[in-house]
């Protein structure tokens, strides 16, 4: 006899397994609406801070006393806890879908900017120099030389924020918008651990799926790199 | 609604601050009291750990790996996890905040013991020092820039992670968000937000601070957290 914290009565616990496929298929709706949002809500982010975080890596290269801002500034956003952002950005901008991805784009910002600086920085000066013999102007330059130049580096940057951002999505649960996370946070309050297995295995995928299709995506993007590896 | 103003407010009033067991100052202390104890079961299986593989040049493909896998584990998941097996709110943070440390501690002890320079420890072992010896008084001093930004980097990412305690019924800051949320006291929970975040910002910039002073001037620059 235990007190089963699901029903707050004395009894035997119900049964609890770790995994089964039964819960799997009779919420399998649930499941797919959470991780549909959970997808969304994870591109979104990254396509916004990857926007957000280009330009600026671009100007941070050019003008040498803002890169320290602009990296500056990312770090800060980048140190608050998750939880503590979720919770200033929630009762300024409202509960629910806005401050979740609002604060998983501050966090994708840095990872993003400081690869694109480092990818940029790795441009060969005489590519560069290349070009502007070629009679390119500075941003012709920017974004037909080196900007491509960079790509590998901004495509790590782009993998690894995903990654990240997969996992912190989950966090969204407390403001009520974590996509799987709220299947954990509903398995957590029921006490049913196939839910939140089932949520957290699910997490792991979307990670793994989405940094395989980035990493294919980096290699479709640079064909010239492979066929140097190649030769 | 001006919430700022609320918000303020709030942190103004003394009591919010001195309550005894739900105060900023007992709960902040209980942070830090957690993030002390993740970061030490961490560290006490990391550290021997990467010393050891980088001492022998051994596992650089397992390190890496599992510092990069564990960026991809939901943190509430394991916690949640354990709270099903019986283990809640403090511990189950703790455990937690503990396993994704490890990854981090273990792959910059392993690089800096590793990175440290062939030549300099070959010269060691001519002069006659045992393989302990070389450890203790060569590879390691050289190491401590490394192993202080892993620290750095853990300890900020631990204190970020032990908040989330207070959803499994813990306590540490993380519990004024939550009980601000559960009552729709949103004055509270940017409060609590705010604190959070100060705490933090702090913490890291404390730690730079002794992570500069721990790295020899000559390797200041081009030394970074992993």
């Amino acid at each position: 006899m235990r007190v089963s914290p699901a029903t707050g009565t004395f009894g035997p616990m119900p049964p609890n397994p770790w995994f089964s496929w039964d819960y799997v298929q009779q919420n399998w709706s649930d499941i797919a609406d959470a991780l549909r949002i959970h997808t969304t809500m994870t591109i979104e982010a990254v396509l916004i801070a990857l926007v957000i975080a280009v330009p600026l890596s671009a100007l941070a290269v050019r003008v040498r006393w803002l890169s320290g801002v602009i990296v500056g500034t990312a770090s800060v956003l980048y140190t608050i806890p998750s939880l503590a952002l979720f919770a200033i950005l929630a009762p300024i901008v409202g509960i629910g879908r806005e401050p979740v991805l609002i604060g998983v784009v501050m966090y994708a910002l840095l990872v993003l900017i400081r690869n694109t600086i480092a990818g940029l920085q790795g441009v060969d000066p005489d590519v560069v120099d290349a070009a502007r013999g070629l009679g390119y102007g500075p941003s012709r330059r920017l974004w037909l030389v080196e900007m491509p130049n960079a790509l590998p580096g901004i495509v790590a940057g782009l993998r690894l924020a995903t990654v990240s951002t997969v996992a912190l999505v989950t966090v969204g649960a407390v403001v009520g918008y974590g996509g799987l996370g709220q299947l954990m946070f509903r398995g957590f309050q029921t006490f049913y651990r196939p839910e939140i297995v089932t949520a957290t295995l699910l997490c792991l995928l979307l990670a793994v799926v989405l940094d395989a299709l980035l990493w294919a995506l980096g290699r479709a993007l640079t064909p010239w790199l492979r066929e140097r590896s190649a030769a | 609604m001006n919430i700022v103003g609320d918000a303020i407010t709030w942190l103004n009033d003394p009591y919010n601050w001195t309550a005894p067991g739900t105060g900023i100052i007992d709960l902040g202390v209980e942070h830090l009291e957690m993030t002390a104890a993740a970061v030490i079961v961490a560290a006490v299986l990391a550290l021997p750990l990467g010393i050891y593989l980088g001492h022998t040049n051994r596992g650089a493909g397992v390190t890496i790996l599992a510092a990069n896998t564990t960026r991809a584990f939901p943190t509430l998941g394991i916690m949640f996890i354990l709270a099903t097996t019986g283990l809640f709110g403090d511990g189950a943070a703790i455990v937690a905040a503990a396993i994704f440390a490890f990854p981090v501690l273990l792959a910059n002890t392993y690089t800096g013991m590793h990175d440290v320079d062939r030549d300099v420890v070959d010269a060691a072992r001519g002069m006659g020092m045992s393989g302990a010896r070389i450890v203790t008084s060569v590879e390691l001093p050289l190491a401590v820039p490394l192993i202080a930004a892993g620290f750095r980097t853990t300890i900020v990412q631990v204190v970020a992670t032990i908040p989330l305690a207070a959803v499994v019924a813990g306590g540490g800051l993380g519990a004024i968000v939550v009980y601000g949320f559960a009552n729709q006291r949103y004055d509270q929970v940017l409060a609590g937000g705010l604190v959070i975040a100060v705490l933090a910002l702090v913490i890291d910039l404390l730690l730079g601070l002794v992570q500069r002073a721990l790295t020899p001037v000559y390797q200041r620059r081009g030394v970074r957290t992993a």
